[in-house]
């Protein structure tokens, strides 16, 4: 199965509708709710992150036996430094972003501890795709 | 405890009506997102000063049963309007964070 959600830069209103999408059909597919509850978390991290730092993007999902893969590419500024980014509460998101609680610093960390796999591909200036793995146990 | 009896007895402010009777054991309380995101357990009451639609999203996602506002928050409409799609209680206190947690620690412990 596969699913397309496009990212639209600031629109916050809209995150989180992939990750709610892709609940309501993992759990149709009967997948274990710890495994649900991994990639929901991770989903939505990825999409805020999308929505506050990039200039607009796309999710691409693709569900089968045994796993989903996750991409979520953007356009946007790319990250100067991952291992500084991977840190928990490092963040260079914007006062607003933060007046509404987001931009703690956790969102790429919330991605690495709830998938089996994470890839950061990502160019100064042109963007960040990021590929998000976990193996499902149905 | 039941939802609804902490409502009584903790005299909230009903928004939106929802999972009355679930059995309540713990909360959360976080005004920050991803904290909440990473960190909260389903079935959780969650108590934040935050009102925008997010909130509503992430308690959909993580099946938090309620979130209650603290000091007279009002939730935005499109937050109301996200939570009665997706059964999320919305409820509201007079109070600020630390008295609510103290009082429903002592309710629910």
């Amino acid at each position: 199965m596969h699913y397309t959600f496009d990212i639209e830069k600031g629109n916050f209103t809209n995150a989180g509708n992939a990750s709610g999408s892709v609940k309501k059909t993992l759990k149709q597919l009967n997948v274990d709710p710890s495994s649900i509850k991994r990639i929901v978390v991770a989903l939505y991290e990825a999409e805020i992150n999308a929505v506050a730092h990039a200039y607009g993007g796309k999710i691409d999902i693709d569900i089968d036996g045994d796993k989903i893969v996750m991409v979520v590419a953007d356009q946007g500024p790319g990250i100067p430094n991952i291992e500084l980014a991977m840190t928990e509460g490092y963040s260079t998101a914007s006062q607003k972003v933060r007046e509404m609680g987001f931009g703690a610093g956790m969102g790429l960390p919330n991605m690495k501890k709830n998938t089996d796999k994470l890839d950061i591909q990502t160019e100064l200036g042109v963007g960040t795709t990021i590929t998000m793995t976990v193996f499902l146990k149905n | 405890m039941l939802l609804k009896d902490i409502i009584e007895k903790l005299n909230l402010k009903v928004y939106n009506e929802v999972n009355m009777d679930s059995d309540v054991k713990s909360a959360y309380s976080s005004d920050l997102l991803s904290d909440v995101m990473g960190n909260a357990k389903s079935g959780q009451v969650w108590i934040t000063m935050q009102t925008h639609k997010n909130v509503a999203s992430i308690a959909a996602l993580k099946d938090v049963p309620a979130v209650i506002i603290v000091r007279n928050g009002v939730p935005d409409d499109d937050m109301l309007e996200f939570a009665k799609d997706n059964d999320v209680a919305v409820l509201s206190s007079s109070e600020p964070t630390f008295p609510l947690c103290g009082k429903l620690y002592e309710l629910i412990k």
